[in-house]
């Protein structure tokens, strides 16, 4: 790693930063879609659905979390995608930089603006009636839940982006990413689920994310599940760190 | 040719694309303070050139030197010693054209960045147009920003990939106006074009890649000499196209002129 590391990635960084702040559409078009099934599925749905939980936007919440970054980071493979387009990838790559700083410049502008939508949402499910009774450190736990969930999620999203062969596909890949959690605990409690079904919601990812988020808002204690959770995230981030670096150095030379 | 007059050093370089082989032995030289003009019909692997002495790609064989540094061994040195303009603008759109190269600036470590981005946006014409984001730029714009962006630290060897394609007759002059300025500033220009004229009108020497080699090279001189002698004819003098074109909008480019008579002038009415 070369010595100019943190300068050239802090430039790089603002670069995209400012590619969000001048189009705020990206930053709406990723809570518009999340928003919109909060609204469905606590005012249309809602009332049919049973989860033992009162407040059902509560319930919600943690699952609704998950899809705003899974829409959110198929913008970061978009972007970068277009970086490689444009043949602005090669003017950094022939100057006299830190080569990653220009991926890690994409990253952490994932983070920053997923952190920004992340609140976004949960602004409007405080007007649709969640409530937390959440102390500081709990909150802190969701945001690192949320923040390893994020940088997992943007590695895996930098591969489709130095690899797609068009715009539509550097971004379709979220698609699935998006609709994990529909088949988890996230809007219904998986025991009433069919056998197959509810063996595969309570074994992937978003569950044992969803359920650690869930108990840290209602100041359960979280069991064994943020292990898991952790384990998942953690896992994806090396798994995707690596081959998504593998991809950008065949990419450069 | 001496060691330390030489800026670019090619010899053997081989490169090819699983089956296809694109350079297949290409060799020359260029000078310090030249402009050279690689010439070849699309696809001919003058942009595989340009990528690998610029780092970008590695050759499968061959050696290739830039500013003395090797390009596999020492590839750093190299980047510290080009600066590379590619076939398609690298701006970036939505930055305006003083923030494209103030971010330049800092990448290559330059004291008073401000100050180098508005003295380049001046000197190149883009004063009124600096708070502006690029994607408003026309096609002349983007490119003259682009070489501009590539001025940013002083490298003396520049690369310049086919840098007046899709350009308008105004802006190809704007281009091949900047480059001469460069030239005469010291600078290495590393060109290539597909357009004769181009090569014709700038390059102190020129090469022609066809079929993965460099079947000739030499000065414009030198390449007339490969052909018979040319005879004196005595032609009605047309107006080229062109000179009717920017003498009807009436381009008050002043330095067209000067351009485009350094290098041809008295060759235009002998034909051969």
């Amino acid at each position: 790693m070369n010595t100019h590391f943190f300068s050239d990635t802090s430039v790089m960084l603002g670069r995209t930063m400012r590619h969000i702040t001048r189009s705020p559409d990206t930053i709406i078009t990723t809570t518009i879609m999340p928003i919109a099934f909060m609204l469905l599925f606590v005012y249309v749905f809602g009332g049919a659905i049973q989860t033992g939980s009162k407040n059902y936007v509560n319930y919600l919440l943690p699952g609704i979390l998950l899809i705003t970054i899974a829409s959110g980071i198929s913008y970061t493979a978009y972007r970068l995608f277009l970086d490689l387009q444009s043949g602005i990838f090669d003017r950094y790559n022939s100057m006299p930089i830190a080569r990653s700083s220009a991926l890690w410049g994409h990253v952490l502008t994932s983070v920053v603006a997923n952190g920004i939508s992340v609140i976004v949402v949960i602004l409007v499910a405080l007007l649709m009636g969640f409530r937390s009774s959440a102390g500081p450190l709990a909150w802190l736990e969701v945001a690192g839940i949320l923040l390893v969930f994020t940088l997992a999620l943007t590695w895996l999203a930098v591969i489709p982006g130095l690899t797609a062969k068009s715009v539509d596909g550097a971004a379709a890949f979220a698609y699935p990413l998006i609709f994990l959690p529909f088949i988890s605990s996230a809007f219904v409690p998986t025991s009433t689920m069919p056998g197959p079904v509810r063996a595969f919601a309570e074994n992937q990812p978003v569950t044992s994310i969803v359920n650690t988020i869930r108990a840290l808002f209602e100041q359960q204690p979280v069991g064994s599940d943020i292990w898991v959770a952790l384990a998942w995230c953690g896992g994806l981030l090396v798994i995707a760190f690596v081959f998504a670096m593998a991809a950008y150095r065949r990419k450069i030379a | 040719m001496e060691e330390t007059n030489v800026a670019i050093q090619v010899h053997g370089l081989r490169k090819s694309y699983k089956e296809a082989q694109v350079l297949k032995g290409v060799d020359f030289a260029v000078r310090r303070g030249e402009i050279f003009a690689l010439l070849g019909s699309n696809g001919a692997g003058k942009t595989t050139i340009v990528r690998i002495l610029s780092t970008l790609l590695k050759p499968d064989d061959g050696m290739a030197r830039v500013n003395g540094f090797d390009v596999r061994s020492q590839p750093e040195k190299v980047r510290e010693s080009i600066s590379l303009t590619g076939q398609f603008a690298a701006v970036d759109e939505i930055l305006t054209g003083r923030e494209n190269l103030i971010m330049i600036a800092k990448l290559r470590r330059v004291k008073n960045a401000g100050k180098v981005a508005d003295d380049l946006l001046q000197r190149f014409g883009l004063a009124d147009a600096a708070k502006r984001r690029v994607a408003t730029y026309s096609g002349g714009m983007r490119r003259r920003l682009d070489i501009a962006m590539s001025l940013i630290g002083g490298a003396p060897v520049l690369f310049l990939d086919e840098p007046t394609t899709g350009l308008d007759p105004e802006g190809r002059i704007e281009v091949w106006q900047v480059i001469q300025n460069l030239a005469n500033s010291g600078v290495t220009v590393f060109l290539t074009t597909q357009y004769l004229d181009e090569a014709e009108k700038l390059a102190d020497r020129i090469a022609i890649l066809h079929d993965g080699v460099i079947i000739v090279s030499g000065t414009l001189e030198d390449l007339r000499k490969l052909l018979p002698p040319a005879k004196v004819e005595y032609v009605e003098r047309q107006p080229t196209l062109e000179e009717i074109f920017l003498a009807i909008i009436g381009s008050d480019k002043a330095g067209s002129d000067k351009v485009s008579s350094d290098k041809v002038g008295s060759e235009k009415e002998a034909q051969r």
